[in-house]
């Protein structure tokens, strides 16, 4: 089993994008007869995975379902093919949490915090003494290493509880809110953080956060989390793409006249500057119709270009469309 | 692998073994205890009367040194069962006073600082973490009691001659099985306890509460009722009821008391609950202490 889980941890930085890393198979969590999750049916299979959803949507409870801290109460999960019900140690043995509360024990250096999460994480003792003192130096508290815990600031924290999920270099890694509490820089320092373990290909994230900023920036697929629904589960680039309708031009002739002939299509149409418009094309119009018209009323496009969703536009069509409010 | 070669890599070789990994606990919160220079003074305090305990055995043994004490040590102090129960239940009160200076802050200081979700999100289950914790107070109280007992007790038999082990085996066992019971119960109670109150000193007062408020009370009871079925709540004489049986020294009839009634006087003969009482009051407070734990140690507490 130990041999086993060690040649996992081996795993190919292509291995990591080609199966699952977390199937939901219709999980469903309840407390006290409460649903929290309902139903949660997917496959996340991206390097880095955002889990967004308003507050009580239930991020952190499908994290620590995951984590085996609450048993589901209908279907089950997989992580990397295994039962979260069943293999629970063998996951365990796979996976790195980084918890949203202050979580560490009192009286403590770093240095011998990170160590001793390492040893229970099945490191040998000398092995986890190397690397946890390597995992300071990457997190950036290589000068503070051996001070006691208690004194750390908040972002220090952060970076320690960091250090501790990524000691034993898990397979997937957990962040749950790894932002909270930083100043800027520390955040920014946290998201590069995220970002170069999630490029190096040995581990898979998944990044549970209300700010939008920091999903935007790290990951690549996103599962929105609506009243223990998923609302959305999507590759956020694709998701970007897709919306090939909202388009920005800009132009050189006569505007009104042009704009008179879109809404004869059909089209909406709003001027931003004199020589810029927005448009949403509607029903069967396409981008030839576009030119045709334009040509027609001797208007030169100069620049056409799609306006992308942001995020928050995803993140919040999510929440108009799901089935509860917000 | 260096520190200066900074970037993320995960861990190539073998793991330890899944089952000795809450040695690991022990292990660091020794560090911490040991740390104490008190600790240290009182822990070296602890074997004093082990000190004693194996001065009278060699006294025993050593006729020259009868002879210059003048004193017949034989006929005083007889090495029997008496002997090492009475050492074993001086070195318990030894024990239970590490217990109240180590015990309160082991759990407690994981959840007031929340780092039980850092403990259970690794392959360490819930039953690892209170063996664990609970082991920091067995090693350490084992070493005071029932490993040195055992030791003087082959010290004893060694000195005795080869059949005398044979003929009192019985009381090595009730050394290792008296000890083990208070051991394990001070470790359940002291956890329990840290898993109920997250600060040390009302820890501590609790815990010192727990055994000295119900003797009074069965005390009382035991006064007013002429009984000694009060004792049943006391931890003090179930531990001492137990320890009796297994040294084989315990009587039920402890005591007999005047009673006056409508002017008459009539003696009474008070009966200790039987053993099977004590031994089964104290399953029931071990039951108890896990019930608690279980409830207690978890990743998160789920609020209703």
């Amino acid at each position: 089993m130990v041999a086993e889980l060690a040649q996992e941890q081996e795993a190919t930085p292509q291995a990591l994008t080609l199966a699952p890393v977390i199937s939901l198979e219709n999980l469903s969590v309840s407390f006290g007869g409460r649903p929290i999750l309902k139903n949660l049916q997917a496959q996340l299979r991206g390097r880095a995975i955002g889990l967004l959803g308003p507050n009580g949507a239930g991020k952190t409870t499908l994290i620590h379902t995951l984590l085996g801290f609450h048993p589901p109460s209908a279907g089950t999960a997989h992580i990397f093919g295994r039962d979260i019900a069943t293999d629970a140690n063998q996951i365990k043995a796979l996976i790195g949490y980084m918890p949203e509360r202050d979580s560490f024990i009192a009286k403590m250096s770093a240095v011998h915090f990170v160590r001793l999460m390492a040893e229970l994480s099945g490191l040998p003792s000398d092995v986890a003494l190397e690397r946890a003192h390597e995992a300071l130096f990457y997190v950036g508290l290589g000068e503070a290493r051996y001070r006691k815990l208690d004194t750390y600031s908040l972002g220090m924290k952060q970076l320690a509880k960091l250090a501790q999920a990524v000691v034993h270099g898990p397979r997937l890694l957990f962040l749950d809110e790894p932002t909270n509490g930083l100043d800027p820089p520390a955040r920014l320092r946290m998201i590069r953080l995220i970002k170069e373990i999630r490029d190096s290909g040995h581990a898979n994230i998944v990044l549970s956060s209300h700010l939008l900023r920091d999903v935007e920036e790290s990951c690549e697929e996103i599962l929105i989390l609506k009243d223990g629904n998923i609302a959305v589960y999507c590759n956020l680039e694709e998701e970007r793409k897709a919306n090939r309708k909202f388009l920005v031009l800009e132009t050189r002739g006569d505007q009104a006249k042009f704009a008179t002939a879109l809404a004869a299509l059909g089209c909406e149409c709003a001027f931003t500057t004199d020589h810029r418009m927005k448009i949403v094309l509607q029903g069967e119009t396409e981008i030839r119709d576009l030119y045709r018209v334009a040509a027609e009323h001797q208007v030169q496009i100069r620049r056409l270009t799609y306006k992308r969703d942001s995020l928050e536009d995803i993140f919040l069509k999510a929440m108009e469309n799901g089935d509860g409010g917000l | 692998m260096a520190v200066y070669e900074r970037g993320y890599k995960p861990f190539t070789g073998a793991l330890t073994r899944e089952w000795s990994r809450f040695l690991i606990i022990p292990r660091y919160a020794y560090r911490d205890v040991f740390k104490s220079k008190l600790f240290i003074a009182f822990f070296a305090i602890c074997f004093i009367p082990l000190l004693v305990e194996a001065i009278l055995i060699y006294l025993h043994h050593n006729v020259n040194a009868l002879a210059i004490l003048k004193v017949n040590v034989r006929a005083l102090i007889p090495i029997d069962a008496s002997f090492f129960q009475t050492f074993v239940n001086i070195q318990t009160v030894f024990a239970f006073f590490i217990t109240l200076l180590i015990g309160p802050p082991l759990v407690s200081r994981d959840l007031r600082n929340n780092a039980l979700p850092l403990y259970l999100c690794r392959p360490f289950s819930r039953a690892e973490y209170v063996l664990g914790k609970m082991s920091v107070l067995i090693i350490l109280l084992s070493a005071i009691t029932w490993i040195p007992q055992l030791l003087l007790f082959f010290f004893q038999a060694y000195l005795e001659g080869s059949g005398w082990i044979m003929s009192n085996f019985w009381i090595g066992n009730a050394i290792v099985i008296g000890s083990l019971v208070w051991i394990i119960l001070l470790a359940l109670l002291s956890q329990a306890v840290s898993a109920i109150l997250k600060w040390r000193v009302v820890a501590s007062a609790a815990l010192l509460g727990i055994f000295f408020v119900p003797t009074v009370f069965g005390e009382v009871v035991n006064q007013i009722f002429l009984t000694r079925w009060g004792s049943i709540i006391s931890l003090g004489a179930l531990i001492k009821s137990v320890s009796a049986g297994l040294f084989g020294t315990f009587v039920r009839s402890s005591a007999e008391v005047v009673e006056f009634q409508n002017g008459v006087a009539r003696q009474v003969v008070l009966q200790e609950p039987p053993l099977w009482c004590s031994w089964a009051a104290l399953f029931l407070i071990c039951v108890i202490c896990l019930a608690i734990l279980s409830r207690r140690v978890k990743a998160y507490e789920v609020v209703k």
